[in-house]
């Protein structure tokens, strides 16, 4: 193959070069203004008053920009309510998550057990199997069981918070166990063997010594499983009844109806929304994105 | 600490390169550490199968009844029809099956939607991740600013996606109709209403979130794979579009079927963008909205909706398998 390219005369290679340089320009700047559009778009809706769009329509120069649309929508539809909802879910199912599938990576990476390999599969497969596969024995199982009132006041599992943090702790849990327990094989062997002649039993050294050597790789699922679990949509649209104890990405779904003939007001709602995850992305991006890859590029 | 994250990406990345030492051995477990590896794992495990892998058999088992929730199941035939009431609670055999596939009419369409999603994420989607990932991957002039860009509909949810290309494409006040001058009543096009175009308008939007995926994790590879290969291809006098197809991309396996995995859970798991549009009606029907309709409606069919269920479970355990194949095998391979 090298021989071939190598007869090749070097100089036609010069202008292609360059070619490719501006088709790339054209590609990544056409595509980066494509990309921010929608969300672009939506932020101008939610900032023109209603009067305005609805007769000029939403393309157009705007005569005023407003933020009283958010104030309504905020209002209106009793949004602080649904954000609590989704932080009682959130906070305590991303700390579960983390620490239950700290213990079982743990486990598999650096205590011998024979079975190893099928608990990291059990894990790692449950977590890709598509939510729809289970969700329709979950939700009779839901029905099932009994939770104490002060959890659940409608005394099961279904309709409940607690509900709802359970299900996202174990469908996430897969994909947590696989990224930790990947992580913490590159803990160098000769540490535990040194603290094992330090007299560290098994305990000490989870806690104190595996622990804090995951504090990136943990910090980095932290963030993933906090916009994951704050976007999911699915899980709460079927566990939650009732509307009002709905999280706020689900609650959308209603207050798309609430709002039906007032799209900018659902424009606002949305940006509201988006509010949490659109700081993980300023903040956090870089967390969020090795979260991501070190579930993919590690062996 | 964000540098240290990706330093520890990098090295895990490389780890198969580097000779593995022989594992530490801590000599055997006391019945202590036992019993404390036991209670470590207890309720991971129970969570895991009580609400994961238990469900998802429990699928397989109750697809095989007729029952609408009310009422216990009991191990025997179903009586032919005719009574007052249909039977409830019996067996039905296969019939759930064979009922989906000859005398309920969104079932074929949904799987023809579930298929041109899937193909539609493998030629176009997951490609143009994957261009986006090797240009920037090449260093351009403002390569953060685009990669920010197009990484941003990834953090968004589903649902707020669908709620956001709303605007673009409402039929009179929208986007893409003022602008081509189709937003006049007698020449609206309605993207989202008409079952023929609205289902590739919804694609379009989980192709904006699918491609900004497929290149965070494309790029994640490229960052890991050997320079120097790539090096030595220039050298040779391989031009770029060469250098890629011939040595940058075989050894990507690993993160390629990585890229293809997710891809096609994706497509299977498609929801949040078409129930948040239409509920998944009128031409967005998918496999995964049928199988809701089928428990959280009025009619609650168990047993059908868990049909419905164990042909996403066969589909989904292809490319489960093949991930789990890649993986495990290459770790028992060191």
């Amino acid at each position: 193959m090298t021989t071939a390219l190598a007869t090749k005369p070097t100089p036609v290679r010069v202008p292609r070069v360059r070619l490719g340089r501006i088709l790339s320009y054209v590609l990544m700047i056409g595509a980066t203004i494509v990309w921010i559009t929608p969300i672009v778009f939506t932020l101008y809706v939610s900032l023109r008053p209603y009067s305005e769009t609805s007769k000029l329509g939403y393309v157009s120069l705007p005569r005023s920009l407003t933020l009283d649309n958010y104030r309504q929508a905020w209002t209106q539809s009793d949004m602080l309510h649904f954000f609590l909802n989704s932080v009682a879910i959130t906070v305590p199912a991303v700390i579960l998550t983390l620490f239950f599938a700290s213990l079982v990576a743990f486990v598999v990476a650096k205590v011998n057990i024979k079975i190893n390999v099928v608990l990291l599969i059990l894990f790692t497969a449950g977590n890709l199997l598509p939510q729809q596969v289970i969700i329709t024995p979950l939700y009779r199982l839901y029905l099932l069981i009994p939770m104490p009132t002060f959890l659940s006041d409608s005394g099961l599992l279904y309709n409940s918070i607690a509900g709802l943090v359970a299900i996202n702790v174990a469908f996430q849990l897969g994909f947590c166990v696989f990224v930790l327990s990947n992580f913490m094989r590159t803990v160098p062997d000769e540490m535990y063997e040194a603290a094992v002649v330090d007299g560290a039993g098994l305990w000490t050294r989870y806690w104190r010594l595996t622990m804090p050597l995951c504090r990136p790789a943990l910090a980095a699922l932290a963030t993933l499983l906090t916009t994951w679990i704050y976007n999911d949509f699915f899980w709460a649209i079927t566990l939650i009844e009732t509307g009002s104890r709905r999280p706020v990405t689900s609650a959308l779904a209603n207050l798309q109806g609430q709002f039906v003939s007032n799209q900018n007001l659902i424009a606002a709602a949305a940006m509201i929304v988006a509010i949490p995850t659109l700081v993980v992305y300023v903040l956090l991006q870089r967390q969020f994105i090795s979260g991501l890859t070190l579930g993919s590029t590690k062996g | 600490m964000a540098s240290t994250v990706t330093d520890a990406a990098d090295d895990a990345a490389k780890s198969p390169v580097t000779p593995r030492r022989r594992r530490y051995r801590v000599g055997r477990l006391s019945r202590r550490e036992i019993l404390l590896v036991l209670l470590m794992l207890a309720v991971p495990i129970l969570a895991d199968l009580a609400f994961v892998w238990g469900p998802a058999i429990a699928s397989v088992f109750l697809s095989f009844f007729r029952w609408s929730g009310v009422g216990g199941l009991e191990l025997r035939g179903c009586r032919p029809a005719g009574g007052l009431l249909p039977d409830n609670g019996c067996l039905t055999g296969g019939d759930n099956y064979s009922q989906a596939a000859t005398n309920y009419p969104p079932f074929w369409p949904a799987v023809e939607h579930n298929v041109i999603w899937l193909v539609v994420f493998i030629v176009f989607a997951t490609p143009l991740g994957m261009l986006f990932a090797v240009v920037i991957d090449r260093g351009i002039k403002g390569s953060r600013i685009y990669q920010s860009a197009l990484f941003l509909p990834v953090m968004l949810s589903l649902a707020l996606i669908g709620i956001m290309w709303e605007f673009v494409y409402s039929p009179n006040y929208g986007l893409i109709n003022t602008i081509t001058g189709h937003n006049q009543n007698g020449n609206l096009v309605d993207w989202l209403g008409d079952p023929k175009l609205n289902l590739w308008a919804v694609l379009v939007e989980a192709t904006w979130r699918q491609a900004g995926y497929v290149m965070v994790l494309y790029l994640a590879g490229l960052k890991a794979a050997d320079p120097s290969l790539r090096e030595a291809a220039t050298v040779d006098g391989a031009n770029a579009w060469q250098t890629f197809w011939r040595v940058t991309f075989p050894t990507l396996r690993p993160i390629n079927i990585v890229i293809l995995v997710v891809t096609v859970i994706e497509s299977l798991r498609a929801f949040d963008l078409v129930y948040i549009t239409n509920r998944g009606s009128n031409g967005l029907e998918l496999l995964s909205v049928l199988v809701t309709n089928n428990i959280v409606g009025e009619t609650s069919r168990i047993g059908f909706g868990s049909a419905l269920g164990v042909v996403l479970l066969v589909i989904s355990l292809v490319p489960i398998s093949i991930f789990l194949y890649q993986n495990f095998k290459r770790k028992a391979d060191r």
